[in-house]
């Protein structure tokens, strides 16, 4: 039986006038590997400072390992690594003199040889004794998610980890979430804008806009179970429609141009209409198909 | 996990640069006016014995250790607060400008015994501070210009204290000018706690103390009910120590008065803390 970790109920936190998050609500249960998704300005890191205690929620249930994180905050946070926002360090300090600071209020003994350790986990080895304010945005990025391990958290909260890295580091850091996950069972929020990023590393996800949930399930269920968007280049967009139409009365073309024609379909059934459309002589120049939540997500963050 | 954190302050408050400001800053003033009247201090010293010399004959070396460190204590409690403020003033606010205080406030330690070790390693870095200003201004004096009695003017006029009489009296003094700096401490960690640069609370800091200077010396009968509880009334009570017989009841109303703005300033800051969100 699955084991809730986070539980997250009607979420409410203002900031003046400012709603910025209305109405948050998800659940996050035992090696998840977790996507909390949203355009910029959604909502996450309100939630997530929320989640934390670094402010105070206005309304709703937070419950971390079955505990209120208002009653329990010490032994709950004990149990929880995180970076939100960006790491932040003593940048007149170096990065293992930094991690040691925090190792000694992480509420855990950690020792020197763990820290070196953790080090050489996220890639810094040989920079131990360098000053933080010589790191690169990468460099930061990882001495961030050493001190969110340190301290072997249970659960691993990372907000927006890949931001302003270059590819590499965004590979890197990708790969040392699921190897977290895989080899070391934790369970891992991961905060991002791109849909494409936690399509790659999430198993479980919930998108959020406005302050508001939207949807929340398996990745895999709301990526791939879900209809295309199909767009069908053809020779003569009028017949294909008048086809489409006829033989399959389900589906509505949503858009139709001079030479386009996008509607909403089942993945399995494009095959279908392709083969009823050379059927009757019409010539398909190009077939794109885009999903429906990743089309959805796409509009959601041009409309800000 | 106070004391662990303490230490974690103490740690920081070594790394930063800043810190060593102060110390400097009283290293060149303490030695400029020692290295002064050391080379012209006699000529100072009759300019102000001039208008005794008719009724009084002095014996003896005026211009000695002890008359330094009065000289210097008197001149220096007003400033030194700048210096305290300029470390004490960063320890909440430097840190959410730089975003560490996020990173700490998610790790299992409570915002009290973040502020409690904060306000500790202030008072720690406060003592330093004024272990060095005595350490310079009686240490070094008395190694450069020698033991002596120490004769000061005072609203009672001139007091003479022997030389074997005074050493108790500057280790109070010293006291003293600990408790008023380490309430200038708290005070500016407490305007620390409200801001999120570092700039606010130490201009801030000074911005009171002027004001409270200029409320205390300006004789207007709207002030007068005031006085007697400004912290900065009470900064130059070290002075009483001096006097003949020693007021025991104006210097315990002034440790009163400036435990009570430590306390107040301290309750207010931990208040503040334990609601703040950290947003930065």
């Amino acid at each position: 039986m699955n084991e809730t970790v986070v539980s997250i109920k009607g979420l409410k936190k203002s900031f003046k006038a400012f709603k910025a998050v209305k109405d948050v609500s998800f659940s996050v249960q035992k090696n998840d590997v977790f996507g909390f998704l949203g355009p910029n300005g959604a909502g996450k890191s309100t939630s997530l400072r929320c989640m934390l205690s670094l402010i105070k929620a206005d309304a709703g249930e937070i419950k971390l390992f079955g505990e209120d994180i208002k009653d329990n905050r010490s032994k709950v946070l004990s149990k929880i690594g995180s970076i939100i926002e960006k790491p932040d360090f003593y940048k007149y300090l170096s990065a293992f003199k930094n991690l040691e600071l925090l190792a000694r209020i992480s509420g855990s003994t950690v020792s020197k040889s763990e820290l070196y350790d953790i080090l050489d986990f996220v890639g810094l080895q040989g920079r131990e004794k360098h000053k933080f304010r010589t790191f690169s945005h990468g460099m930061k990025q990882r001495l961030g998610i050493a001190q969110a391990l340190m301290h072997n958290p249970e659960l691993i909260i990372l907000d927006e980890p890949t931001t302003g890295l270059d590819p590499q580091g965004i590979v890197d850091i990708r790969n040392l979430i699921l190897k977290l996950s895989k080899e070391q069972g934790k369970t891992v929020i991961l905060s991002s804008h791109q849909l494409s990023e936690i399509e790659m590393i999430a198993n479980r996800m919930v998108i959020i806009n406005k302050g508001e949930t939207l949807i929340e399930g398996s990745v895999h269920n709301l990526l791939n179970s879900s209809n295309m968007v199909v767009k069908f280049q053809l020779d003569d967009v009028s017949r294909g429609e008048k086809l489409l139409v006829n033989e399959f009365s389900d589906v509505n073309v949503s858009k139709a141009s001079t030479n386009e024609l996008e509607f909403e379909i089942e993945k399995i059934r494009i095959a279908d209409v392709a083969e009823c459309f050379v059927k009757n002589n019409l010539r398909i120049y190009s077939i794109e198909q885009k999903r429906k939540l990743e089309d959805y997500f796409i509009n959601m963050i041009a409309e800000g | 996990m106070l004391l662990k954190n303490t230490w974690n302050e103490l740690i920081k408050i070594l790394a930063k640069p800043r810190s060593y400001i102060g110390f400097g800053a009283l290293t060149l003033l303490i030695g400029v006016i020692l290295v002064a009247m050391k080379a012209d201090g006699k000529s100072f010293i009759s300019f102000v014995t001039a208008s005794f010399e008719q009724t009084l004959s002095f014996n003896g070396e005026i211009l000695n250790g002890n008359l330094m460190a009065f000289v210097i204590l008197q001149m220096l409690i007003i400033h030194v607060p700048l210096l305290v403020a300029l470390v004490t003033g960063d320890l909440v606010s430097g840190e959410a400008a730089m975003g560490t205080l996020r990173m700490m406030a998610t790790k299992p330690i409570s915002r009290s015994a973040i502020l409690g070790s904060k306000l500790l390693a202030g008072a720690i870095y406060t003592f330093l501070l004024t272990l060095w200003m005595a350490f310079m201004a009686y240490g070094i004096g008395q190694w450069m210009f020698g033991a002596g009695d120490l004769i000061v003017l005072n609203n009672d006029g001139l007091v003479i204290i022997p030389a074997d009489d005074i050493m108790w009296r500057y280790f109070y003094g010293f006291g003293l000018a600990y408790l008023s700096l380490l309430a200038v401490a708290t005070m500016s960690i407490c305007f620390s706690v409200f801001s999120d640069n570092s700039i606010g609370p130490i201009v801030s800091t000074m911005a009171v103390i002027i004001l409270f200077t200029i409320i205390g010396s300006l004789d207007v009968s709207s002030f007068n009910s005031l006085q007697p509880f400004l912290l900065t009334t009470h900064m130059s009570s070290w002075r009483s120590l001096f006097e003949m017989p020693v007021p025991v009841d104006d210097i315990l109303n002034s440790i009163y008065i400036l435990l009570f703005h430590i306390i107040g300033f301290a309750a207010i800051s931990f208040w503040r803390f334990n609601k703040k969100d950290i947003n930065t």
